[in-house]
């Protein structure tokens, strides 16, 4: 555990700018503001807002960290937004209506998922041109990459399958059932497992991604909470495949998940329809983007608690942690 | 009458043809290996009676369309399975004979058909010995009667009913504490009907109607509407009128026109709805976006209606990983179906009577207000089941 500085005078009079190279920095994409919220990570207050392109949903960062991807849905591109200077210095092709993409662990193509038109789109970064297109089912949401880089998930919501394309030859090589609404999928760090969750099924179908059988549905129930409200969407395993952590919407909870046993070990109360997630680099952290009451819950990884709530904009949909 | 197949095998193919440069689809299978399913469209297009409002005039496509994107999706997913789905449009004119259009598609075989008629039509079609073999879907009468005493066993309804539309209205009506109701009823039966489900929810939900008037003027009072409403509402003191206008003959006309300042709900200003332009919510953006991207118009509720029962198909076509009737209705019908219809939940059918369980929507013209059920309004199995017939009260003997 990092030692907190709250010196909030001291990081608001430095600024986001001036903040050391090391420093814990977290972006977050406001949906309904069309910006992107910085938050500082040893404050965790919000440093500054950043207008950027319409609907802003998925955002990934560079694999130098120099670099934030922005999905803005509803202008058709990916917008690159330069950290250092805060600036949109360029937008890449994505298909119409980019909502979640993927970066491969060499930091180039970018997968897109292309929500209104039933393709995942691969984009290399550098070049800024598309390098193929693949049909999946309808409403292509979810993008999950083994660690290799060799295959590709893409969960389709209403078609209700997670698509395993081989990212060599843009085929499909495998495509499982899960159940209503898949909006996520999540490689686990060993690359054995696929963890895809389904909003209106209520569930988590683990994946077994040599022989692409579903090896485990994870179900969740909450004390006085009504089952309808438990819809996952975002899900996080930690590298060491210990924990998971699964966003369950309307329910407003985080579930705690043993990862080798699968079993709920905790429920965490967090703010209104929570749906993304992102771990501080360190995985000490991790934070959640609460659509409903416009703001980013912290989490202490270690103890397991609720440590902070920040507002940010309205609608937060995404969230990265940079160091 | 007029028949249009819709087939969307080509198109998928050219898709997967102008992306085969990068692209070896494994999915992508011989034609022969492809097993199909029929779902037919019948739809009797009745006489509308002049609108007061006629600035909205329903598409010439409407409810057909919501076909169509039902089709294009569940043969997007039917590309992984080896399925195809097809749809044969019937409309019958308004003096036609919409059961000899059933028979003729019963005759092909057709064994899934969505009904857009009258409820007594959708009752003769129901008993006809051809539709024995046959699952229908109700996508145009939101009768009661149908969901109760007249419930067939070959009849599904996954559009509510006037019960659901009123109990979700009177829920949100009792929540914001405007309990003094001043119901307002045209001359049709088809009012008559929603006031009866107004008077079933303000008992349910503890609303009181403190007046009730039947509007008779005739269709046309835009004219004489200023000097006719004054006196029409003159001397009522309640929360707000409730008016039961289904067509739209003359509540557009109460607002802003009543003796006292006083809110119009019901069929017209605030109005329950099964879907409605402003809902955008649970990814109900989608649809609409790929909705309008596909016909450049909005969706409207008929059109949802349509396009429920497609999916609901295709969404068991998938499940059982077949395309067997007896398979796809046992599925439907069993406990393990279930319908993502962008309402935020899963939606189920009732098994007492055959009604898909749904949030309501309420909906004024250009926003969204609320979404039935309200917080506080309980039931020990599903909060959906606060809005319409309950178990209990059902009087549905011929479903199970």
């Amino acid at each position: 555990m990092k030692p907190w500085v709250l010196s909030i005078g001291l990081v608001a009079g430095l600024g986001w700018a001036a903040a050391p190279a090391q420093a814990l920095t977290v972006y977050v994409s406001n949906e309904k503001d069309n910006s992107i919220s910085v938050i500082d990570g040893d404050s965790l207050e919000v440093t500054a807002t950043v207008p950027v392109g319409q609907r802003p949903r998925g955002i990934a960062l560079s694999h130098d960290g120099s670099l934030l991807y922005i999905c803005a849905s509803d202008d058709d591109h990916v917008e690159v937004l330069d950290l250092a200077t805060m600036k949109i210095i360029g937008t890449l092709p994505s298909g119409p209506d980019p909502e979640l993409f993927i970066l491969h662990p060499s930091g180039n193509p970018l997968y897109v998922a292309n929500e209104d038109d039933n393709l995942v789109t691969v984009v290399d970064v550098e070049k800024g041109s598309v390098l193929a297109e693949v049909p999946v089912g309808v409403e292509p949401e979810g993008m999950g990459l083994s660690p290799d880089g060799k295959v590709l998930v893409n969960t389709s919501e209403t078609t209700n399958m997670a698509h395993f394309i081989d990212t060599d030859t843009y085929e499909i090589t495998s495509n499982v059932l899960v159940d209503s609404r898949p909006r996520f999928a999540e490689f686990t760090s060993d690359g054995k497992q696929v963890w895809v969750t389904s909003e209106i099924g209520g569930t988590i179908s683990v994946i077994d991604s040599d022989t692409r059988e579903i090896i485990h549905k994870i179900e969740f129930e909450i004390p006085g909470v009504r089952p309808e409200a438990i819809q996952p969407v975002g899900v996080r395993v930690n590298k060491a495949g210990t924990l998971a952590f699964v966003a369950l919407g309307p329910s407003n909870r985080i579930a705690v998940v043993d990862a080798k046993t699968f079993e709920v070990k905790k429920y965490l109360l967090v703010g209104q329809r929570v749906w993304q997630l992102a771990f501080s680099p360190d995985e000490s952290l991790l934070f959640t983007t609460n659509g409903v009451s416009n703001d980013i819950s912290v989490i202490d990884v270690e103890k397991l608690r609720v440590i902070k709530s920040i507002p940010v904009g309205r609608f937060p949909w995404g969230v990265v942690a940079k160091d | 009458m007029t028949r249009f197949r819709l087939t969307f095998l080509t198109e998928a193919v050219g898709i997967l043809a102008a992306a085969a440069a990068v692209l070896a689809a494994p999915h992508l299978v011989a034609a022969q290996d492809v097993k199909n399913v029929t779902i037919a469209y019948l739809s009797q297009v009745v006489e509308r009676p002049p609108k007061l409002s006629n600035l909205d005039l329903p598409p010439q496509d409407e409810g057909s369309q919501g076909g169509v994107l039902a089709i294009k999706d569940n043969n997007t997913t039917g590309s992984f399975l080896k399925q195809h789905f097809e749809l044969v449009e019937e409309s019958v004119a308004a003096d036609g004979d919409p059961i000899a259009a059933f028979e003729a598609l019963a005759a092909q075989g057709i064994r899934f058909v969505i009904l857009n008629v009258p409820a007594k039509t959708l009752l003769q079609i129901a008993d006809l010995p051809s539709a024995r073999d046959v699952l229908l879907f109700n996508a145009g009468a939101p009768d009661d009667s149908l969901r109760n005493e007249d419930c067939r066993a070959n009849v599904l309804h996954l559009m509510p009913s006037r019960a659901m539309l009123s109990d979700g209205l009177a829920q949100y009506l009792i929540k914001k504490r405007w309990r003094e109701w001043f119901v307002v009823v045209g001359r049709r039966e088809s009012d008559r009907l929603f006031a009866e489900a107004i008077r079933r929810s303000a008992k349910r939900f503890g609303g009181k109607i403190v007046e009730e008037k039947t509007w008779d003027y005739g269709p046309d009072v835009r004219r004489t509407a200023q000097a006719e409403v004054p006196a029409f509402t003159q001397g009522v003191d309640a929360d707000l009128i409730l008016v039961a206008d289904e067509i739209g003959e003359f509540g557009e006309y109460l607002v802003y026109r009543t003796w006292q300042p006083i809110l119009v709900v019901g069929t017209q200003g605030l109005s329950p709805t099964s879907w409605h332009r402003t809902h955008e919510q649970w990814g109900a953006a989608q649809l609409q976006s790929r909705f309008e991207k596909m016909t450049g118009r909005r969706m409207t509720p008929l059109d949802y209606h349509v396009w429920g029962p497609i999916r609901a198909i295709g969404e068991a076509a998938t499940r059982t990983n077949s395309t067997d009737f007896d398979k796809i209705v046992a599925y439907l019908k069993g406990p393990d179906f279930e319908l993502a219809g962008f309402k935020g939940q899963k939606l189920t059918i009732r098994p007492w009577n055959g009604q898909l369980r749904q949030p309501i929507l309420l909906a004024a013209p250009k926003a969204l207000v609320s979404v039935s059920p309200q917080d506080g309004f309980l039931h020990e199995h599903s909060l959906l089941d606060t809005l319409g017939y309950d178990e209990q009260e059902s009087r549905c003997r011929d479903y199970r």
